[in-house]
C-alpha cells in the first residue's frame, strides 16, 4: 500500500459523533415530536444560511480528520518491509498541497511579490545594498504589478465562470428535484423558487452556497500562486493555517460537551428521579467542581497534564500523537467544567417529571427504575440536552482561542486560531503592522460562532418549550 | 438571616474540603514529587541527590499523607497534604515554588485587580441593562432589530479581538493612553480605563441579548399594563417597574459572570501589564508553580461561595417576597 492509515483518537471520536448524528436523524425523521422543531428550524432562513456555512467548515473538518502516513521510497528496504513517513498528513493537506508546500523565508504581505522585511543582499560589484528579496513562490512568474493585477483578474474570472458553472448546475438539480412533486412545473417551481416562496427557504440556501463555492473556487485558482493572506513569520502560508484551525475549532467545540455527555446526563436524571442521598451527593459533587473556576480548573489539569507528559515523553512517538492527546485532554477538561449546568437543569426537569401521572403510573405497574429513567424520563429530557449542546459550541471555540493565549489550551505546535491570535499579537506593534494573521483568525473564527450562534438561536427557539407557548 | 449566613457558611465548609482534595488528588497523585522535581530541574541535572534537594527544599520530600517517622502529632501533620492543602483552609498559602510568600503577593496583587474588576463589574453591569432596556423600549422597530443583530455579531468575536484591536486602536494610532503598566493612587486612571472600557465592550452583546430576554418577559405583564394605563411615561415604565421585577433573573446571571469576570482579569492584566492576581497566576502558569495554582484555585472556589451567599442576599433585597431560612 502507498500509505498507512492512522486513527487519532480525536478522529475516532468525530466519527463516532458523526454516526450519531446519522442515527438521531434517522431517528427523528420517523418520530413527529422531533420532526415538527426540525422542520421549524427548516423554514428559517437565517439558520439554513448559518447551516450550510456550517456544513462548509465541518466538511473542511472531516476531511482534515482522515490521517496516514505516506510510503517512503527507501532503495535497499524490501518489499515485505515497507517504511512509512513520520509525519503524518490528512486528506485535506493532499487537497492544499501547494498552500502548504509554499513556505517563504518570513513574513509577506497578502499578495505580495517580495518579502516584507528587507534584506542585505551582495550586489555582483562587491557592493551591498538593502532590499525586499523576491518570494520563492508568491506569485512565481510575475514580473510587475501590472501583470499581477490583470493576473489576479482573470483567475477571479475564471473562478468566478467555474463557480457560475457549478452553481447554475446546482439551481437546476434543486428545481428538478422540486418538479418530481406532482402538479408542478419546471417554470413554476423555478419562478417559486426565486421570489423566495417555497417552504424550505431554497434561495437562501443557494445564494450562500454560491458564496461558499465562490470562496472555494478563489482559493483553488489563486491559493497556488499567491499567498492570499500572506505568510507568517516563518513564512507559511497563513491562509493554510487558518484551514486548518478549522479541524481544532470544530473538535473542541463539539467533543468537549460530548466526551461528558452520558455522564452528565446519567448524573442528572438520577440525581433528579430518586432524589434522597444520591441527588445529595451529586449535587456535591457538581457545586464542588463548579465553585473553582472553570479557567483555574483548566490551568490546574493542563499544568498537570504537561508535567506528565514530559515525564512520559518516550511513550509517545510522534508529533501529531502529541497533538492529539492533549487536544484530547483539553477536551475532557473543558467538559468536564461544563457538564454541571446542564446536570443542574436535567435534576430539575427530573424531579419535575417524577411527579408526573404517567410516572407515578408506570412505577405502579412495577416497571424498574431504570426503564423509567431510560425509556420515560430521558426522551422528555432530550430537549435540553440538543439546546445545550449548541449552544455551547460557540462558547467553547472561542474558549480555545483564550485559553491557547494563556498557554493552557492545544499543543503550542498545533494549527489553532488561539495558537494564531497568540503568535500575531506582537505583530500590531511592528511598523509597518502585520495584520494578516490576525485579520485570518478573526474571519475564520467569526465567521464559524456567527453561523454557530445563528444556528443554535433556531433550534432554541425550536425545541424550547416555554417559546413555543408563549 | 444571620443563622441563614451562618449555615450556609458552614456548608461551604465540605465543598472547600472538596476542592481542596480534588487539587491535592490533580497534583500529587497524576505526577509524584520525584516527577515535579525532574521536571524543575529539567533533564540533564537529575540526580536522586538533586531531587532529594528539590523536595527538601520546596517541602515536598514528606510522605503523602502519614509520616510514620515523626513523633507524636506530627505523624499527621508533617506530610505534604497537611502542609500544602490542610493550611489552604485556614488561608496560609505557603511559599511559592521560587520561595516567595504567596499570601503577601495576593495581598499585594489584590488592590490593582479589584482597581480593574469592580469598575468593569458595575459601570458594565449599568451600561448592560441600560443598553437592553433601549432595546426594549425601541421593541418591534429596525433600531430593536439593528441592536439585536449588532449583538449577535459582537458576541461572536473573540474578546481577544477587542483587547488586541482596542490596544492598537488607542494607544498605539490615537496615543490617548499609554500601552501598558500600572501606577499607584490617582495617576492609575490612565491606566486603568482603557481594560475596563474594554472589558466592558466585549460583554456586551451577550449581556444585553440576555436581560434584553427578561425584560421582555416582563413587558406582557399586567402591572405593566397597569402603569401605561396610570399615564407614566414609558421609560419610567421600564426603568421604575420593569427593571425592578427582572432583577431577580438578572441577578442569577450576574453570579454566572464572576467567573468569567475572573477569565477577563486573566487576559486584561497580562495584556495591559497590571501587576494583579490574574498576571500572576498566567505567570505562574508560563513557570509551572504548582504552589501559585493551587492557592488561586482554592481562593476562587471561596470566592465563588461568598458569590453565591452574596446573591442569595441581593434577593432579598430585591424581592421582599423572599425569605432565606
Amino acid at each position: 500500500m502507498a500509505f498507512k492509515f492512522v486513527l487519532l483518537p480525536t478522529d475516532a471520536l468525530l466519527y463516532l459523533l458523526v454516526v450519531v448524528a446519522v442515527i438521531y436523524g434517522m431517528y427523528a425523521a420517523r418520530h413527529e415530536h422531533l420532526r415538527a422543531p426540525w422542520r421549524q428550524v427548516r423554514r428559517n432562513p437565517v439558520a439554513m444560511a448559518a447551516l450550510v456555512v456550517l456544513a462548509a467548515y465541518v466538511a473542511t473538518g472531516l476531511l482534515d480528520s482522515i490521517h496516514f502516513r505516506m510510503r517512503l521510497d527507501v532503495p535497499g528496504a524490501g518489499h515485505h518491509q515497507a517504511i512509512y513517513a513520520p509525519q503524518v498528513r490528512s486528506v485535506l493537506d493532499v487537497l492544499c498541497g501547494p498552500l502548504r508546500k509554499h513556505v517563504e523565508r518570513t513574513y509577506s504581505a497578502p499578495f505580495a511579490l517580495r518579502s516584507f522585511t528587507p534584506q542585505m543582499v551582495r550586489l555582483p560589484g562587491g557592493q551591498r545594498v538593502l532590499e525586499y528579496p523576491r518570494l520563492q513562490y508568491g506569485g512565481a512568474g510575475i514580473r510587475t504589478s501590472t501583470d499581477r493585477a490583470r493576473d489576479i483578474a482573470l483567475r477571479c474570472l475564471r473562478a468566478t465562470g467555474e463557480t457560475l458553472a457549478l452553481w447554475v448546475a446546482l439551481v437546476c438539480a434543486v428545481v428538478w428535484w422540486r418538479v418530481r412533486h406532482p402538479g408542478e412545473f419546471m417554470r413554476t417551481a423555478f419562478v417559486r423558487l426565486a421570489r423566495g416562496a417555497t417552504d424550505t427557504p431554497w434561495r437562501t440556501i443557494l445564494v450562500t452556497l454560491a458564496v461558499v463555492i465562490l470562496l472555494v473556487a478563489a482559493i483553488v485558482n489563486l491559493g497556488g500562486e499567491y499567498h492570499i493572506l500572506g505568510t507568517d513569520q516563518v513564512g507559511q502560508d497563513v491562509l493554510y493555517e487558518a484551514i486548518k484551525s478549522i479541524r481544532t475549532g470544530l473538535v473542541i467545540g463539539t467533543l468537549s460537551t460530548l466526551v461528558m455527555l452520558p455522564f452528565a446526563v446519567a448524573m442528572g436524571v438520577m440525581a433528579g428521579y430518586f432524589g434522597g442521598w444520591v441527588d445529595d451527593l451529586i449535587q456535591y459533587l457538581y457545586t464542588t467542581l463548579n465553585s473553582i473556576p472553570s479557567v483555574l480548573l483548566i490551568i490546574a489539569v493542563i499544568l498537570s497534564l504537561q508535567l506528565y507528559m514530559a515525564n512520559h515523553a518516550a511513550s509517545i512517538d510522534n508529533i501529531a500523537q502529541r497533538q492529539d492527546i492533549r487536544l484530547l485532554a483539553l477536551c475532557v477538561v473543558l467538559g468536564v467544567t461544563s457538564w454541571t449546568g446542564l446536570c443542574r437543569l436535567l435534576r430539575g426537569e427530573a424531579m419535575k417529571l417524577r411527579n408526573m401521572d404517567y410516572i407515578q403510573a408506570a412505577t405502579a405497574l412495577g416497571v424498574r427504575s431504570r426503564s423509567i429513567m431510560t425509556r420515560h424520563i430521558l426522551p422528555n429530557v432530550m430537549h435540553i440536552v440538543l439546546i445545550s449542546v449548541v449552544l455551547d459550541f460557540s462558547g467553547l471555540v472561542l474558549a480555545e482561542a483564550i485559553l491557547s493565549y494563556i498557554g493552557v489550551g492545544v499543543d503550542p505546535s498545533m494549527n489553532s486560531w488561539g495558537n494564531m491570535i497568540n503568535g500575531a499579537r506582537l505583530e500590531l506593534a511592528r511598523d509597518p503592522v502585520v495584520w494578516w494573521s490576525l485579520a485570518a483568525a478573526f474571519l475564520f473564527m467569526v465567521t464559524l460562532v456567527l453561523a454557530a450562534n445563528l444556528f443554535a438561536d433556531a433550534v432554541r427557539d425550536a425545541f424550547d418549550p416555554r417559546l413555543r407557548t408563549s | 438571616m444571620i443563622r441563614y449566613i451562618i449555615r450556609r457558611l458552614l456548608y461551604a465548609i465540605p465543598i472547600l474540603v472538596g476542592v481542596n482534595v480534588l487539587t491535592f488528588a490533580l497534583f500529587f497523585f497524576v505526577n509524584t514529587p520525584n516527577d515535579m522535581a525532574r521536571f524543575h530541574l529539567g533533564i540533564k541535572r537529575v540526580t536522586p541527590q538533586a531531587i532529594t534537594e528539590w523536595k527538601i527544599e520546596h517541602g515536598y520530600n514528606d510522605p503523602l499523607f502519614y509520616n510514620a517517622r515523626a513523633p507524636g502529632i506530627d505523624k499527621l501533620t508533617r506530610t505534604i497534604f497537611f502542609q500544602h492543602s490542610v493550611k489552604l483552609l485556614v488561608f496560609d498559602f505557603g511559599q511559592s515554588d521560587s520561595g516567595r510568600d504567596i499570601g503577601y503577593d495576593i495581598r499585594q496583587r489584590m488592590w490593582p485587580s479589584l482597581a480593574i474588576q469592580v469598575p468593569t463589574f458595575v459601570v458594565g453591569l449599568a451600561v448592560y441593562i441600560s443598553v437592553a432596556l433601549m432595546t426594549v423600549f425601541f421593541r418591534g422597530t429596525y433600531l430593536d432589530l439593528g441592536g439585536v443583530i449588532l449583538a449577535v455579531v459582537m458576541m461572536s468575536i473573540s474578546m481577544l479581538f477587542y483587547v488586541i484591536g482596542g490596544q492598537y486602536l488607542f494607544s498605539k494610532v490615537l496615543r490617548l493612553v499609554p500601552i501598558s503598566g500600572y501606577d499607584t493612587g490617582l495617576s492609575a486612571f490612565k491606566f486603568v480605563v482603557l481594560p475596563v472600557v474594554l472589558g466592558i465592550v466585549s460583554g456586551i452583546g451577550a449581556s444585553m441579548r440576555l436581560y434584553r430576554t427578561f425584560f421582555l418577559e416582563e413587558a406582557p405583564r399586567d402591572y405593566v399594563r397597569t402603569a401605561r394605563a396610570k399615564g407614566l411615561s414609558e421609560i419610567r415604565v421600564l426603568f421604575r417597574h420593569v427593571l425592578k421585577n427582572a432583577m431577580i433573573p438578572i441577578l442569577t446571571g450576574v453570579v454566572v459572570v464572576i467567573p468569567t469576570l475572573f477569565i477577563g482579569g486573566l487576559i486584561m492584566e497580562s495584556f495591559f501589564g497590571i501587576p494583579g492576581l490574574g498576571a500572576y497566576t498566567i505567570d505562574a502558569v508560563r513557570s509551572q508553580d504548582f504552589g501559585i495554582v493551587h492557592a488561586m484555585v482554592y481562593l476562587g472556589a471561596v470566592l465563588y461561595i461568598v458569590g453565591l451567599i452574596m446573591t442569595d442576599l441581593a434577593y432579598t433585597l430585591v424581592d421582599p417576597r423572599v425569605r432565606l431560612e
